[in-house]
Formats: C-alpha cells, structure tokens, sequence
C-alpha cells in the first residue's frame, strides 16, 4: 500500500536476498572480475573508513570509559577505575538536572512541531493552487545551519533592538525592553523551543505530507458513499492512517533533539545559570572543559545506550501500531 | 468541509476548504520567512541603522557590513586619514568615513573556502563510496551485512560530542588536528552510513534483469554497473549527494572542537565576528546572508530530488 506499510519494517531490513546466488555464475560465465571480487572491492574501503572513524573510536570511548584518563594530561599515568565513572554519572544530581532539561525540550519541541507540522500537510493536501511553491518555501528553515541562524536568532531576541521583542510588544502591548528571551530563567527555555519549531516543523510537515498522500482516495470514496462526516472521515480514516508516519516523525525529532548542542551553545549557551543546559552541553563541558575524559566518556556511553534503548522501544511500539 | 458537494469527484476538496487552506499555508511561510527577510535586510543596514529603536524597515542600504566581513579596520586620527591619498573602493570610502582605516583582509574567505573543500570533497568521497558499498550491499549476499549496516547507521544516533571525544584523541595522535583531511574523513565517514543506507534503497528498485541482460549481451558486471545501473541511480544519488553536502555545509558541533585555526570552517566562525564595542550586527548578518545564499539555491534548485530523498530516507529508517 504504502512505502511503510511495505516489508521493510524499520530496524529489520527486508529478507530478500534469495535471488543473489543467481547472477553470480553468470558473471564467472562470462568473464571479468568475480562478482565475490566485486563484492569486497566495493565493500571494503567503505567498512574501513568507517572502522577507523566510527568503530574504532567508539571502542576506544569505552575503554577510557573505565580509566580517570584526563586528555590534557597526555603523560599522566592512567588508572583503571572500573565501573567508579557510571556510577558517578549515575549519581551525579547535575546530571539528572541537565536529563530533565533535556526532557522538557524533547517533549515541548516534538509536541509543537507535531501539532504545527501536522496542521500544515493537511492544509497542503487540500491541494490549493500553488501548494507545491509554497511547501518549498517553508521547507527553507529546515535546510539551514542551525548554529549559523541560531546565532542569528540571537539577534532578534535583544531586548529593546530585537525584532522579535518588538513584534511581541507590537502585538500585546508590553514594553520591548520589560523581557529578555535569552536572559531570563523562565524564557530562555522557550526561546530555544521556538527556533527550533520554526527550523523543523517543515520536517514534520513533509513526513505528514507522505502519510496523507500514502492513503488511497477509494477508502474515501468509501466513506463518501457511507455518507461519513467529514469529521468522522478525519478521525477514523486520516489520522489512523497518517499515525504511523507521524510516530516516526515523532521518533527522529526526538533523537535529534535529545542530542541537541548547536543552537543552544549559541543562542543561550546553558544559561543563564544551568536553566537551558541539556544533555549535550554538560557532555561538552565534562570532556573540554573539565577535561575529565573518563567520566564524559562514560556519561556519552550511558546517553547513547539510552537513546538507542529508547528508540527500540519506541520501535516496537511503532511496528505494532503499523500492524493495525 | 469537504463533502459530496463537489460533483466531478468525492475526494476532490471545495473551493472554499481550498482557499482557506491556502491563506494559511501562505500566512504560516511569510512569517517563517521573516528572520530571513531580516537577516538579508540587516546586512544591508548600517551599524547604527542595525540596533535603531523601533527597528527600521526603511533604511539606506549600504555596503558596510560586506565590507566590515571582508576586512580588518584601525582607527586613526582624522588628520592622518585626511593626508591619505583618494580612496581606492567602495569600502575603502565608507571606513574612512568611521575614521578607520583598512588594516587587511578578515578570516571570512578563508574560512568560507575552508567550508566549501571539506563539504564539497567530504560528498564526493561519501557519494563514491556510499555508491559502490550500497550496490555491493543490495546485490551480492554480504555476511552480517543488514545489522552491520543497522549499527554503523545507528551511531549516527549518539550526541556529535560523545563521537568527538575519541576522534578529538585519535586527531591528536595522528596529527589530523585542525586539518581539512581530517574533517573531510570525519564526515566522509559520518555521511557515508546515511548514503549507504539511502543508496542501497534506491539499487534495490533498479530490477536486477536490467544487468543480466547486459550481461548476457557479453557486458561484465563492472560495465553493467557503470552503463546500466549508474544512470537508473542518478535521481538516487542527486537526492544523497544534497543531503550529504547539506550536513556537511551546515556541521557545527565537530567543526567547533575539532578545528580552530587554519581548517576551520564558517559556521564556528560567523559567531565570533565581532566589531568595535560589541557585536557588529551588519556584518554578522552579511557573513550569514553569503553563507545561506549557496543552500537556498540548492534547496529551490533542486527541491524534488530534496523531497524525495527525505521522505524516503525517514520512511526507509
């Protein structure tokens, strides 16, 4: 029915590899390399740049994850401390608080942009004149550096020059200069949770789009003939069908935020305090600026364990509903 | 809304649901077209004209904050800049007109070629690689291939800061520190699991009884791939290789630890310009105008590709 809904259920990749033996005689047939050659000429550079760059690194990251190795401290004597690193982290009520933090991101951020992103591929679907100019043109956000136009941001936050002040008290009435987006505990959070719904909401928006247009007219057909509401058509047939690209809309927005860095080391930089210090910031902070390589090495390796944990979870759930 | 009214077809939306929607979708884009709109505007502004209170939407344009980017100022004595010969350019004129004088050319170009050699040459090798290993995964049995490929994809997963930690090591023994090779390697291998994954996708569509039967009119498999499977792939590669040169363009979270002198890249550096006395906005915005202008041609340029490659690639995963 539709490229989801299809055998390639996500994190098992499709079984189809019964057709490969076929070919492979042929080719010896008629000449040239092997196709066992070509296999492994085309496979290996591939497998060893990423052995050396993503494997390697990471085992290596585990490794310092047991040690008090300090990265500005090259000579020192490194010491195996087992398991003392995780526990630390684990304990550490920093952060737990900078987890929350993280948390409520995730939670705001996907919650707009869900809402925003699906409001908007419903109003595209409707298939207006010019629908397809106009979705190019929102998709823009998305495409641009975050840490570029974050800093921008910056920019439209100020308190008495910003735009972004200006139009708020244009609108409400309250003097420009009365808040500080950026400054002030309970806004700063906000202000990361607007720039990023503005810059992803478009990529909601389109993984909404593919839902909508993945449903074939004659369920509608169907329900036109049944004499169903409009309104009963969009809760019975529309959202069921669009659920399970919209859970996995939800699903990368989440990972992406939960690793979140760029825009809030430029627009706020965890301030002010600790109020907007996720997960990434702390992680940075632990590892260049503390320089406490084995504990931050520890704190990715639980972050990413729980992000990976999570998603499977997440998964699992996804792929049941997709079965519906 | 939408219901059995419209008689040519029971699914087709009314005028009126189509209109409506229509003014919010366009409503929705100009505003999110406003910090852009900005951004481009107060590159055009003057320093004084950028922080002006109520903001200006009319303003003379001027060229300083092209030429604040592009330059290195000091302040002299107006007597020295009166016994100056005429100016040589445009900028030369509007910074002695702020009694300054260009001292030499700013970090911006080098660090925006930097960011054109490591995305462009990071795609290339990403797109070559990722094109090869992807026709390998889909047509030949590779043992272990699909977890192989699911675990390297789902390092993509970890916080850029948890990866940079042992790569910011490694750089260092290696000597690939602040290098253009070694950001050009790091996401080469970042980007090369995504192409993998989206390449492997698009050779899965390409029906297999297009190669055999060049094979079987006595091509081998390697003029096969390169004369009947390449050209279906194309679309395929298109959409990868923009996704790979955007990722690579817009990095920042690597770029900021792993480099910081001669190969770093604009994105860590837009943020540090700043002027006399705090930030000096015009030209903030004319570093990031120049920066965005090579995506935004992409992005309309090639929109279809852009679509298709996501929504395939999310789905995919």
């Amino acid at each position: 029915m539709s490229v989801i809904n299809s055998d390639t259920t996500i994190l098992e990749k499709e079984p189809e590899r019964a057709a490969t033996s076929r070919p492979a005689s042929l080719a010896r047939r008629i000449g040239g390399l092997s196709d066992r050659a070509i296999a492994w000429l085309f496979i290996t550079p591939t497998i060893a740049l990423l052995l050396a760059i993503n494997i390697f690194p990471l085992i290596w990251a585990v490794r310092l994850s047991f040690t008090n190795y300090r990265a500005n401290r090259p000579n020192a004597v490194v010491e195996s401390v087992g398991l003392q690193n995780y526990q630390r982290v684990l304990t550490d009520s920093d952060i737990w608080i900078a987890m929350q933090t993280t948390a409520h991101f995730v939670l705001w951020t996907i919650v707009l942009q869900t809402l925003i992103g699906f409001a908007l591929a419903y109003l595209i679907d409707r298939k207006f004149r010019g629908h397809a100019f106009w979705t190019t043109v929102i998709l823009i956000p998305m495409m641009l550096s975050p840490a570029v136009v974050g800093n921008f941001w910056r920019f439209l936050y100020q308190p008495q020059i910003g735009l972004f002040n200006y139009i708020v008290s244009y609108v409400t009435g309250v003097p420009p200069s009365s808040f500080e987006m950026l400054g002030s505990v309970s806004l700063a959070p906000w202000s990361i949770i607007i720039v990023d719904t503005w810059m992803w909401t478009p990529y909601v928006m389109l993984i909404c789009l593919a839902g909508l247009r993945s449903i074939p007219d004659y369920i509608y057909e169907a329900a036109e003939v049944d004499r169903a509401s409009a309104w009963r058509q969009f809760w019975s047939i529309t959202i069921p069908m669009a659920l399970p690209f919209i859970m996995l809309a939800v699903l990368f927005r989440g990972i992406e935020n939960f690793k979140m860095f760029d825009m809030v080391m430029l627009l706020t930089g965890g301030g002010p305090g600790s109020t907007t210090e996720v997960a990434s910031i702390t992680l940075k902070r632990e590892a260049f600026e503390s320089w406490r390589t084995g504990r931050a090495s520890a704190f990715a390796i639980i972050l990413f364990v729980a992000v990976f944990g999570l998603a499977n979870i997440y998964v699992k759930a996804l792929n049941r509903v997709k079965q519906r | 809304m939408s219901n059995a009214t419209s008689a040519h077809s029971v699914v087709e939306p009314s005028t009126t649901t189509k209109r409506i929607a229509g003014i919010i979708v366009v409503l929705y884009a100009i505003i999110t077209m406003v910090p852009l709109a900005w951004i481009f505007m107060t590159s055009f502004k003057s320093p004084p004209d950028s922080i002006s209170y109520p903001p200006k939407l009319v303003f003379t344009p001027t060229l300083e904050g092209y030429c604040n980017l592009f330059t290195t100022r000091t302040r002299q004595t107006p007597e020295y800049i009166q016994s100056l010969g005429p100016p040589q350019s445009t900028c030369d004129e509007i910074t002695r007109s702020r009694n300054m004088v260009i001292a030499g050319p700013s970090n911006y170009w080098p660090r925006f070629t930097n960011s054109m050699v490591i995305a462009f040459g990071s795609t290339f090798l990403a797109v070559f690689l990722g094109t090869l290993a992807a026709y390998g995964f889909s047509r030949f049995r590779v043992p272990l291939a699909d977890d192989l490929l699911f675990f390297i994809l789902s390092t993509r997963m970890m916080p850029p800061i948890a990866v940079a930690i042992p790569i910011y090591l490694m750089y260092r023994e290696l000597g690939l520190s602040d290098t253009a090779l070694g950001m050009i390697l790091l996401y080469t291998a970042v980007n090369v699991s995504l192409a993998v994954w989206l390449l492997k996708g698009f050779m899965d569509e390409i029906p297999r009884e297009y190669e055999e039967a060049a094979m079987i009119d006595g091509y081998t498999r390697l003029q096969a791939f390169r004369k009947v499977v390449l050209p279906q792939a194309t679309t395929g590669i298109a959409a990868t290789a923009i996704f790979c040169l955007i990722f690579a363009w817009n990095e920042y979270a690597f770029a900021v630890l792993l480099t910081s002198g001669t190969a770093q890249t604009a994105p860590p550096f837009i943020p540090t310009i700043i002027g006399e006395g705090g930030m000096d906005w015009p030209a903030v915005a004319a570093g990031t105008t120049i920066f965005l202008v090579p995506i935004l041609v992409f992005t309309i340029l090639l929109r279809k590709q852009l679509l298709r490659g996501i929504t395939f690639g999310a789905v995919r995963k």
